[in-house]
């Protein structure tokens, strides 16, 4: 089964995102808190081997579309202490994110 | 490991001891010329399990998963990783 | 969640990550004594066979130990001290990060390189949560707490309290953006230029910035 190389990109800096509530085992680069939540693409970063498939020694295709993703800290962390508006901005896959 | 519950943040610093440095250069020369991603060496300390982790300083997680991944590869063999490691430790490390 | 944190004093009889300084020199880690480690042992072996099979050779593990040792965070404030004084610099240090380490004769890096600037408006600080991305090639390597879990799990969830406990105060109505470097990207803060120093050079200026100030722990130094 051929893998194209590459993913097109999906997602403009503006749009808004949600990180899918998944918990698979093996190498993720997707943090644990970020899971599920919801937040709006600040750049894209580039195309890049899949750390999930480079982890195994394999070649990371197809290579995926990296996204900053901004994300207001009071939507991420129950009973944050801090300006409402303070934000935790993570490099997230395209694979990782859906429309919101 | 982010949000977890944890202490205050100790502002410690150590120089790196040489072999410390030796083992972030394998990193840097096995990956410029392929034979080890910083992928593999991240899932490698991953698998490690949360007690190992914890007893292990930095680079020997390092270490650790540069010679795992050199073996998952087969650039080394386990009989020959064994058989060199028994040689250092009877003449102490004189190298 | 509640955490405590005792508000412990960091203090030590020298600050760390000062600007301009050259790295302290600390008690190094006890394992310099007669007895090798099996890790130790394992860093050895494993060196000695990859060069008995041509892998890599002595003279480049020696000459690459050197070059990381080269690499201090003087060189980010370099960078620093340009964006400074010259606002095209500064536009292009944010743009392409790279692209201005490159053109001020440092290593462009293999990883690509955003700089975030604080403001009035914004402070900026870096952690990586997953593991200890740091952009290495700028800055060497990186400091200990830096990779510690107390600061991996805190500086995401409660940046403001971390940054006390630096000393670091940021006023309830400036923004904290906590920057995860989760994948390919390596972050440098662009600090904010201290005021009093107009007409300084750059050379001057870049004694103000610390390590700490581009990892967003610290604001630049005072005059």
């Amino acid at each position: 089964m051929a893998s194209t190389e590459a993913m097109p990109a999906r997602f403009a800096p503006g749009d808004k995102v949600a990180v899918k509530a998944a918990f698979p085992i093996g190498h993720v680069r997707t943090p644990y808190y970020i899971r599920g939540k919801h937040g709006v693409i600040e750049r894209f970063c580039g195309t890049y081997g899949n750390p999930e498939e480079l982890a195994y020694a394999r070649p990371g295709l197809p290579r995926q579309p990296l996204y900053r993703v901004r994300f207001r800290q009071a939507e991420v962390w129950p009973g944050y202490h801090g300006n409402a508006a303070d934000t935790v901005d993570i490099e997230i896959y395209q694979h990782w994110l859906e429309p919101a | 490991m982010g949000g977890l519950p944890a202490g205050p943040v100790e502002a410690t610093e150590h120089d790196y001891a040489l072999w410390e440095k030796r083992v972030d250069a394998l990193l840097v020369l096995l990956s410029k010329k392929g034979h080890i991603t910083v992928d593999e060496l991240r899932r490698n300390i991953e698998g490690l399990g949360a007690e190992a982790y914890e007893k292990m300083s930095y680079y020997e997680r390092w270490i650790y998963a540069i010679t795992q991944t050199l073996i998952q590869r087969g650039v080394i063999s386990i009989d020959e990783l064994g058989s060199r490691m028994a040689q250092v430790q009877q003449s102490d490390g004189k190298h | 969640m509640a955490h405590d944190h005792d508000h412990h004093d960091h203090s030590h009889d020298h600050p760390h990550g000062e600007a301009g300084a050259k790295p302290h020199r600390h008690p190094i880690r006890a394992d310099q004594d007669d007895t090798i480690t099996s890790w130790r042992a394992m860093e050895i072996a494993v060196r000695g066979l990859l060069i008995d099979k041509g892998i890599l050779s002595a003279d480049e593990v020696r000459r690459q130990v050197e070059d990381m040792d080269n690499r201090t965070p003087l060189q980010g404030a370099r960078v620093v001290a340009r964006a400074w004084v010259d606002p095209a610099y500064r536009e292009l240090l944010l743009r392409d990060g790279n692209g201005a380490c490159e053109a001020i004769g440092l290593d462009r890096g293999p990883y690509k390189l955003v700089v975030v600037e604080n403001t009035d408006q914004v402070h900026n600080i870096v952690v990586c949560t997953l593991c200890s991305c740091y952009p290495r090639w700028l800055l060497g390597l990186p400091p200990d707490w830096y990779k510690s879990r107390n600061y991996r799990s805190r500086a995401i969830r409660q940046p403001r309290e971390v940054l006390r406990e630096f000393g670091t105060v940021v006023p309830d109505d400036l923004v904290v953006r906590v920057h995860d470097s989760t994948a390919d990207m390596r972050y440098l803060v662009l600090p904010k230029r201290p005021a009093g120093t107009d007409g300084w050079s750059e050379e001057k200026l870049a004694t103000l910035v610390s390590r700490d100030a581009m990892i967003g722990v610290a604001f630049a130094q005072q005059p």
